[in-house]
């Protein structure tokens, strides 16, 4: 009798296991699919904040956002939120040498971009820290507005723009806050040398994902608030 | 994927077999990087030139800021984010559940546009 048993095919195939169908690991599909999430909250706020910004008259974005807080006063409109713009742009940009880093295992590339990717990110925090200080001395709060409605300067603007402000970027700068506290942990890691034991940098990957999508965010958020 | 100039090759992995293993080269990042700056310096011009609005018309402006910035999202989305090198299918897994969210924020915005009075 013949020793040799039908089996199934062993061979790895794209749908039937063996193989990643999507190319990409568990941890960074799941990543993926949190940012989607994370996606639409970010989307219904800023639906929300379309939605009052069409309903009523507003303030003029160029007239609240001058000047460099405590430094120029005025003059100089959307400076400061360009300034911040760039250190987080750039912030993203050494995160992705970061991540090119790790794929070459080149563990003190990785450690010197994260740590200047968790320093431009400290400085947007401080940025914002300084912009949002600034605007409640202006008298910018949850409940007050002390800026005048845009092209009537007899009226004050709506009690919703303050409320939105600091609820979006509030929102967006704990995003930030996250990724920082998130990139020093991997930076760490990555010091003590854990990832050359497992072999690979993915996490560094991972977390780039989403230090990226706090800075996509940052886009939109910058060109809805102070661009439109 | 092929491995051209603008791209490198990383280690395999044999924990996960079928991983893609093509990624974007340095010099793509910064070449990216100088883009986003590009667009973000003439948004910026854009905002500040005097009379824009009256000449172009607010909804030619708004229009273009969010196209400007739609260009930006797919920049950092496709090479920052690395969706450019992923395969096909996955790049698609997360593209579309994206469009539906624009498709449904274009609706919301319609629908407050319509029937909602506020003070």
């Amino acid at each position: 009798m013949s020793a040799e048993a039908t089996s199934l095919s062993t061979k790895p195939s794209l749908w039937s296991g063996g193989r990643v169908p999507l190319g990409a690991s568990y941890g960074k599909l799941m990543m993926w699919f949190f940012l989607i999430s994370d996606a639409f909250s970010f989307s219904s706020l800023l639906v929300v904040y379309g939605f009052f910004r069409s309903a009523m008259a507003w303030v003029n974005p160029e007239e609240v956002f001058q000047g460099i807080p405590w430094i120029i006063e005025g003059g100089l409109p959307l400076v400061f939120v360009g300034i911040m713009t760039f250190i987080l742009i750039f912030s993203s940009v050494t995160m992705v040498l970061a991540v090119e880093a790790g794929h070459r295992m080149d563990r003190k590339g990785v450690v010197n971009y994260m740590l200047l990717t968790i320093l431009g990110g400290a400085m947007f925090l401080g940025c914002q820290a300084l912009e949002w200080t600034h605007l409640i001395e202006e008298g910018l709060t949850l409940h007050n507005n002390p800026f005048a409605l845009k092209g009537d300067p007899s009226k004050i603007g709506p009690i919703q723009f303050g409320q939105l402000f600091f609820g979006i970027t509030g929102f967006h700068g704990f995003h930030v806050l996250s990724g920082v506290f998130i990139n020093s942990l991997v930076c760490w890691k990555a010091y003590k040398g854990g990832f050359e034991k497992v072999g690979h940098y993915e996490m560094v990957e991972k977390v780039g994902l989403y230090w990226h999508f706090v800075d996509l965010v940052w886009v939109f958020v910058f060109t809805l608030f102070y661009l439109i | 994927m092929e491995i051209t100039k603008d791209t490198h090759e990383v280690p395999e992995r044999t924990d996960e077999p079928g991983l893609h293993t093509v990624h974007s080269s340095k010099k793509q990042i910064w070449r990216v990087f100088f883009i986003l700056l590009a667009i973000t310096v003439l948004e910026f011009l854009i905002a500040l030139t005097p009379g824009i609005k009256n000449s172009m018309g607010e909804t030619t402006v708004t229009v273009v800021f969010f196209a400007l910035t739609i260009l930006k999202a797919f920049y950092i989305v496709a090479y920052f984010m690395h969706l450019k090198d992923e395969r096909i299918n996955m790049a698609y897994t997360i593209l579309l559940p994206l469009m539906f969210i624009l498709y449904l924020i274009a609706l919301l915005l319609m629908e407050f546009r319509n029937g909602v009075g506020l003070g």
